[in-house]
């Protein structure tokens, strides 16, 4: 007896996607849905078995002023790496993409950051930002100014990391442009120089127009970013002083496993699932809507 | 010819300003040659005749098992590059050439790994490996990436270009599925698994928060984790020792970008361009 094709397709197909299935299900699929199930229960100990609580993890996450202080923290990181790293990006690839002398280092420059662990290249910044004998703070004393603790001063700690994420992001983001900017047909400029446009003019009025689609890659990628990378906050300021620069991953991180709370950092990863399901949302209207121009 | 020389001069500035950029990225780079190369001494004073010293990489050397985090990082960043090479490869074969029941599905669940990442879900993550038995493994470290997303959508875009015509050929050769899959698929896709791979390689030997959580002995411990701890202030290093530590820890990563630099761009260009 021989099976029908379709039939066999289904074994087929189904039998080769096993082995990553079965991994897909168990570190991210089973740990969301745990995660929200989790996020109604109190923490359990052997003396007291987990029970269910309704939406008081969820009280006490509003009434948790620390929430809040990591959330605004995280709001600001956002809204200041996102556009600069995004900009900056853009203005490297534009530097590099044109007759630039040296423009191999200076690619290698921007993109370095890149590849090397965020956790290395904190030790070094640490030294930039450390009092009286760091670099900062030796620049800045040569101007007159007085020495600043700038990882220990709240109102200095969030910008110090906002800067590092910058340089980190910027150049990885730039690759993406430099991709795009080669893919554009150079005609294009000549024509515009042809006509006499200016060329501030024709970048406002041509590419970055045509780059739009890599903008929204990159901007994407970069809110992931913004609530993902928190390797920094290990090395330079442990989310202090006073959580200043503490984040919603790192507050999660604390929450889990130095305060041993499971039930609040479930909750709290709801939130941050939220934060990236809003994202995904959003992503697949604006991808809509982009198929929709073409 | 006035308008001439002002364009040369916006040139020249324009010239300036992205040398400027690339020394201010650079900077962090050439400061930790600076400090680990001189004696502490100079690790935070700028002097054209300090003396040059080798000291601070074999103090640093000494004071953490650098070996043995070299061979976890090596260990962990290879196993998970071949478990996502073989793993990727069959669900990518079965979503770009089969068709089947619950195949939409099957791929829309799969992407969901792209904005969920498994560093997301440390907590219940954490759970699973202990009741798995696998806390403080490599292999804990490697199992939630294994499987990745986005490697199985990259080779899947790229078996798709891959024309029927070359398999039907091999079908009348007489290959079998698997033998399709290993001699006409994987030969063809060479420059995505470059790609991909150079990617996987850099981000996991990168990778810091889930090894922090996972681990918690010498002989898991992967580079980064071992860095955080050596550079911690309360190990009381000095700075130099600490760049010196650093370099050793970024130097096979930095040495084989300054190699491959092409190479390494374009596959991030590769790779990110969906």
């Amino acid at each position: 007896m021989r099976l029908p094709q379709s039939t066999l397709n289904t074994i087929h197909g189904w039998l080769l996607l096993t082995p990553a299935a079965v991994l897909l299900v168990a570190f991210t699929h089973y740990p969301t849905v745990a995660t929200l199930i989790q996020s109604v229960f109190s923490s359990g100990t052997a003396l007291r078995p987990s029970v269910f609580v309704g939406l008081d993890n969820y009280q006490m996450m509003l009434d948790d002023p620390v929430f809040w202080k990591v959330v605004g923290n995280n709001l600001t990181y956002a809204s200041f790496t996102i556009p600069f790293s995004i900009a900056i990006a853009l203005l490297m690839a534009l530097w590099v993409n044109g007759k630039l002398p040296l423009r191999g280092v200076v690619r290698m420059a921007y993109f370095t950051p890149t590849i090397l662990p965020m956790i290395a290249v904190a030790n070094i910044w640490l030294f930039f930002y450390s009092p009286d004998i760091g670099l900062l703070d030796q620049i800045t004393r040569t101007f007159g100014f007085a020495s600043t603790n700038w990882l220990g001063d709240a109102d200095t700690v969030l910008g110090c990391i906002i800067v590092l994420a910058i340089w980190k992001d910027a150049g990885f983001f730039m690759i993406f442009y430099l991709a795009a900017l080669q893919a554009l047909p150079p005609d294009l400029e000549e024509a515009a120089k042809l006509e006499g446009a200016g060329r501030w003019y024709f970048f406002r009025k041509v590419t970055f127009p045509l780059l739009m689609p890599t903008t929204l890659f990159v901007m994407i990628n970069a809110v992931i970013n913004s609530f993902k990378l928190i390797d920094q906050l290990f090395i330079l300021t442990k989310g202090g002083p006073d959580n200043a620069s503490s984040l919603l991953l790192y507050y999660i991180y604390e929450v889990a496993f130095s305060f041993f709370d499971e039930a609040y950092a479930a909750t709290l990863t709801v939130v941050l699932l939220a934060v990236l399901a809003i994202i995904a949302i959003g992503q697949f209207v604006i991808l809509d809507k982009r198929i929709h121009y073409r | 010819m006035i308008a001439g020389t002002r364009h040369r001069l916006g040139d020249r500035l324009e010239t300036g300003a992205a040398w400027l950029l690339a020394f201010l990225w650079l900077l962090p780079l050439i400061y930790a040659f600076w400090s680990a190369f001189h004696p502490s001494e100079y690790a935070t004073r700028f002097s054209l005749f300090a003396p040059v010293t080798l000291d601070n990489f074999r103090i640093a050397w000494s004071y953490a098992p650098f070996a043995r985090y070299f061979f976890n990082t090596f260990v962990l960043v290879s196993s998970i590059l071949a478990a996502q090479f073989f793993l990727c490869t069959l669900a990518a074969f079965a979503f770009a050439r089969f068709e089947f029941r619950g195949r939409d599905v099957a791929f829309a669940l799969v992407l969901v790994q792209l904005m969920i990442m498994p560093e997301v879900l440390i907590v219940e993550n954490y759970r699973t490996m202990s009741h798995l038995g696998l806390v403080d493994t490599i292999l804990g470290i490697g199992l939630p990436y294994m499987a990745s997303a986005f490697g199985i959508f990259l080779l899947r875009q790229t078996f798709k270009t891959i024309p029927k015509e070359l398999e039907e050929a091999a079908r009348v050769e007489g290959c079998s599925t698997l033998q399709v899959l290993w001699k006409v698929y994987v030969p063809l896709a060479k420059p995505t698994y470059v790609a991909y791979g150079l990617v996987s390689v850099s981000y996991h030997w990168n990778n810091f928060l889930w090894p922090l959580v996972i681990t918690n002995s010498v002989t898991t411990r992967p580079l980064t984790v071992g860095l955080a701890i050596f550079g911690a202030p309360e190990s009381g290093v000095n700075w130099s020792i600490i760049t010196a530590g650093t370099l050793l820890a970024v130097a096979p990563l930095l040495v084989a970008f300054l190699l491959f630099q092409r190479q390494f761009v374009q596959s991030f260009m590769h790779a990110g361009i969906k």
